[in-house]
């Protein structure tokens, strides 16, 4: 490979931050200083390849340090990594959060997603827009964006300011007033002239974000005050959440902490592993793969290594779950991670929590450098002679690396495209090598199963879906948060948990599941939580999002909304999804603003979500049309006949243009 | 003297059923491949017969039964009793909505199939609605992910922009441009090791694009041409076609091939010339040749205008 590197060198601030991760430039062949040593070497090969997968925090770490990559630190980084500018530029472009101009040192996402939207984002944003200017504009100290789902849909509507510098910092507005936002938008701090490298993503220990929020921010609650039910009697997954300190190891220790560990330790591999399959336990994320079947296809691969991956790129818009156990519970995390990395033969786990999670971030790296300090992490864990640590990969704003092999091409340096299948990760995953890749709530009821047993752990619940099961409630209700109940439970169960709508006004739809997932209707809240109670319905449970939409909510609003979303977030691979998500879009656009015909654009509609449904290479496409057939099927949007219960009245803001 | 034939290690044959017809084909071949063996004829844009397939068109997706979506065949292996169809409803209106999908966003025109395909499949992309007017030079490069400006609805969105005409010897005309990854995989690791393209941006807004997306003279390109080898839709043409193209002499039918020899180094690739009027109006090379697989160099590929320098005495 003969790589063509421009001339210009990085600034110093972009050299430290890329460095800190790195470490120094060793010769003149990687961007260090020119030595006449130099010239009787070369240095190449997979030696100098093999370090593709650190691209990702080398972007972070200048996009963190400066605001921006420039192309001089880009190059740099290519030349350290030995890494195509071309192939790098790729990888830069593909996530929301790195910018390739130069932009200012804050920027602040303000969430126009489904469950903001039911929260007011839209006259936040416009309020925003007025005072600020347009979102993406070229103010000189901030810059404001809409975003994609935040994962603070129970304190919405949310906002998040990132800022640039040594170490960067963060801060959190939700619920956000515009005097929040005000303050977030408002001129941005002098930078920071820490030492290099305090910012440095990765290295033993070190914090990423700085402890104090960016000026103009508060404290955020803290995660507790998500969880409605915390501190009950009776909960599983949630017991710790406000009991223990999330920073504390001793605390987690003192409440049931790495007994789960111990047990697996005495049971081996083989053991934990026959206690996950006769639990029962399906996989959280979405698809409700056997967790237990996933683990033994990954131990039985004879290729070595093996890989073992924890998606915490929670994207699903309204689905908050995964961060609140990371941020009420972080041990627990790390505790289940080694489990699995244990009972599937892994000596490494990676990590992949989404960019826009900086206190989950914060704390996970705390918890993984006290595990370190005590030998629960690292070489010949508690005496076992079992080694394994935890590697911590951020993502930058990117939905698709939730899907389970983007993550991986997301890990390995490379555009967070899915791959096809097969080969199935147990076989081929991460750097090609067999991976079990599970969701965070997924590796929580790990631990759980370990303490009761698996035949006890499936006696909770109903028939194929055991266990305990965290939702994510949000929308048009009283008390937003995550709950936790055993399947079983029923929706209207949940939803009056959940406080039931404000005023008392009857709910008009729910989303389950999120964008990927579809609506029920108002009257149908006698639908049983389960896997199987779901599928009968015609819906999915998906992550557990259960958004409440009341009567006040503009339903063809959010579906444009979700639409601009897939389009949004499509990779980009395949020619479904990619252009599909675009004629969804713009279809819905004519449907919600009544220009078009609207038989001909319902038909265009079906045509093109059969065709993303069919045909997409991986589940984004397969799911982009998911909740917007649902609307038009269930909910009668745009007036086409409801599929079951009776028709209702379309909202009067669109009961006029609906017709023709 | 013979010429040695290089045998593969055998392989296991493996019973497919294609569209209701058994057929045997070896372990490991694709669905595509079995499709060829009994003359079923799979409509492909993005398959590549010297790369390895990235499926990611969709135009040549089929039915197995018993799985919840649509298969690509170019990529998906056979396996044992596997029934296959490939012209169910669900993969005629697969193959019909991803030609109208491509037919709205993107201009097919020199893609040589299309039009066939169209009328096979019964495609109308125009029922999107009229096109969008074409965006700026550089417009689209500058596209940050994860943000767009919101549509109204009137106009169906497109990929379409000026060439891109920044060198002697080819043109970039993405608003032709499938996104079939194959100029990125000739270019990268696949064939050329050059890395000169790479796919940048996200979804609707992924364009191919150089590092920094600098002009090509400014890249790490070496000119090789072997994207212009395996683009599918004419996106990337010589500056000849292109030139000729835009005056309307472009003519397919007065132009004869001839493959021959190149004459520069000792490796002793196929060249095939295109000629019209007694003209070298491009240069190709044979997919088949086990040496070269359709690659070339600078030389091969755009050096022949010494051929042409006629003496006027």
């Amino acid at each position: 490979m003969d790589l063509r590197f421009l001339d210009a060198p990085p600034t110093d601030a972009e050299r430290d931050a890329v460095d800190a991760v790195l470490g120094p430039a060793e010769s003149g062949w990687d961007g260090g200083r020119r030595e006449a040593a130099d010239l009787r070497y070369a240095r190449g090969g997979h030696a100098a390849r093999d370090r593709r997968d650190l691209l990702l925090p080398a972007l972070h770490a200048v996009n963190d340090r400066v605001g921006w990559i420039s192309p001089a630190a880009l190059d740099y980084i290519c030349r350290r990594l030995t890494v195509p500018p071309a192939e790098a530029y790729g990888v830069a472009t593909f996530y929301a959060m790195f910018a390739v101009h130069e932009r200012p040192r804050r920027v602040v996402h303000v969430c126009t997603d489904i469950a903001c939207a039911a929260r007011g984002a839209d006259r936040l944003r416009a309020d925003l827009a007025e005072r600020a200017g347009p979102p993406g504009g070229t103010g000189s100290e901030v810059v404001w964006h809409e975003s994609p789902c935040l994962g603070l849909c129970e304190r919405a509507p949310a906002a998040l300011a990132l800022e640039a510098g040594a170490p960067p910092r963060y801060a959190v507005a939700a619920p956000a007033t515009a005097a929040d936002l005000d303050r977030l938008t408002g001129a941005a701090a002098a930078p920071d002239e820490g030492p290099a490298g305090t910012g440095a993503h990765g290295s033993a220990g070190a914090a990423t974000f700085a402890s104090e929020p960016a000026a103009g921010g508060r404290a955020e609650p803290p995660a507790h005050a998500s969880v409605p039910q915390a501190g009950e009697p009776g909960l599983v997954l949630l017991r710790r959440i406000g009991v223990v300190d999330p920073e504390s190891l001793d605390d987690y220790r003192a409440n049931g902490g790495y007994a789960a560990l111990r047990r697996a330790l005495r049971l081996g591999p083989a053991g934990v592993i026959r206690e996950v399959l006769d639990s029962g336990l399906v996989g959280r994320g979405g698809a409700a793969f056997p967790t237990g079947r996933k683990w033994e296809g990954t131990a039985r691969q004879p290729d070595t290594p093996h890989y073992l991956v924890c998606n915490a790129d929670e994207s699903e818009p309204g689905t908050f779950k995964d961060r609140v156990v990371m941020e009420g519970d972080p041990f627990s995390v790390i505790e289940a991670m080694t489990v699995a990395g244990y009972a599937t033969a892994a000596r490494k786990g990676y990590l992949y929590i989404r960019g826009e999670y900086p206190r989950a971030l914060s704390l996970l790296e705390n918890a993984i450098a006290r595990a370190r300090e005590r030998n629960l992490l690292g070489r010949d864990i508690l005496g076992s002679g079992f080694d394994f640590d935890i590697e911590i990969r951020r993502g930058a704003g990117a939905y698709i690396c939730g899907e389970e092999t983007a993550i991986f091409n997301s890990i390995e340096g490379r555009r967070g495209e899915p791959r096809s299948k097969p080969p199935f990760p147990i076989e081929r995953g991460l750097f090609g090598k067999p991976t079990t890749i599970n969701n965070v709530e997924t590796l929580v009821n790990v631990l759980p199963i370990l303490l009761m047993g698996g035949p006890a752990y499936a006696g909770i619940g109903t028939g194929r879906s055991t266990g305990p099961k965290l939702f994510c409630v949000s929308g048009t209700v009283r008390r937003p948060g995550v709950y936790e109940l055993p399947f079983g439970a029923t929706l209207r169960e949940l939803v009056t948990l959940a406080g039931g709508t404000p005023d008392g006004r009857p709910p008009r739809a729910v989303l389950l599941g999120g964008a990927a997932g579809g609506f029920v209707r108002g009257d149908e809240l006698d639908i049983p939580l389960t896997f199987e109670g779901a599928r009968e319905a015609g819906a999915t449970l998906g992550s557990g999002v259960v958004l409440v939409l009341d009567d006040t909510v503009d339903l063809p609003a959010i579906l444009v909304r979700i639409a601009a979303f897939f389009r949004d977030e499509s990779c980009g691979q395949c020619v479904p999804c990619r252009v599909g998500t675009v004629r969804q879009e713009e279809a819905l656009h004519r449907l919600s603003t009544g220009a078009g015909a609207r038989r001909t654009d319902l038909e265009l509609l079906r045509d093109v979500g059969a065709a993303m449904r069919d045909a997409s290479i991986c589940g984004l496409g397969q799911t982009a049309w998911n909740a917007v057939e649902s609307a038009i099927d269930r909910l009668g949007v745009f007036g086409a006949e409801p599929a079951a219960a009776p028709a209702e009245a379309p909202s009067p803001a669109h009961a006029a243009k609906e017709d023709r | 003297m013979s010429t040695p034939v290089p045998l593969a290690p055998p392989r296991r044959l493996v019973d497919v059923t294609i569209d209701g017809r058994e057929v045997r084909v070896p372990e490991g071949a694709t669905i595509l491949d079995a499709c060829a063996s009994t003359g079923t004829d799979v409509p492909t844009l993005c398959y590549g017969d010297t790369l390895t397939p990235k499926n990611a068109c969709r135009v040549c997706v089929v039915e197995v039964d018993g799985a919840r979506t649509l298969a690509p065949a170019c990529s998906r292996a056979v396996e044992p009793g596997m029934a296959v169809r490939t012209d169910s409803e669900r993969v005629r209106h697969s193959r019909r909505m991803v030609l109208e999908l491509l037919g709205s966003s993107v201009d097919l025109s020199t893609t040589p199939e299309a039009p066939e395909w169209m009328e096979r499949y019964g495609a109308r992309p125009e029922r999107f609605g009229p096109r969008a007017e074409p965006a700026a030079l550089g417009e689209r490069d500058a596209r940050h992910a994860g943000a767009h400006e919101p549509p109204d609805g009137a106009a169906a969105a497109t990929v379409e922009q000026p060439p891109k005409v920044d060198n002697d010897l080819y043109v970039r005309d993405y608003g032709k441009c499938i996104m079939c990854y194959k100029c990125v995989d000739a270019c990268g690791e696949q064939w050329q090791n050059t890395f000169a393209i790479g796919v940048a941006g996200r979804g609707f807004d992924a364009r191919i694009s150089t590092e920094h997306d600098v002009a090509l003279p400014d890249s790490a390109c070496v000119y090789c041409g072997n994207c212009i080898e395996v683009c599918p839709t004419g996106a990337l043409s010589f500056r000849s076609e292109f030139e000729m193209r835009a005056e309307g002499t472009w003519d397919e039918e007065r132009q004869t091939q001839t493959t021959t020899i190149c004459t520069y180094c000792g490796v002793g690739c196929n060249v095939t010339l295109h000629v019209q009027e007694n003209e070298i109006v491009k240069v190709t090379s044979p997919h088949d040749n086990p040496v070269t697989h359709g690659n070339l160099c600078i030389k091969g590929r755009f050096g022949f205008q010494h051929v042409q320098q006629r003496r006027h005495d």
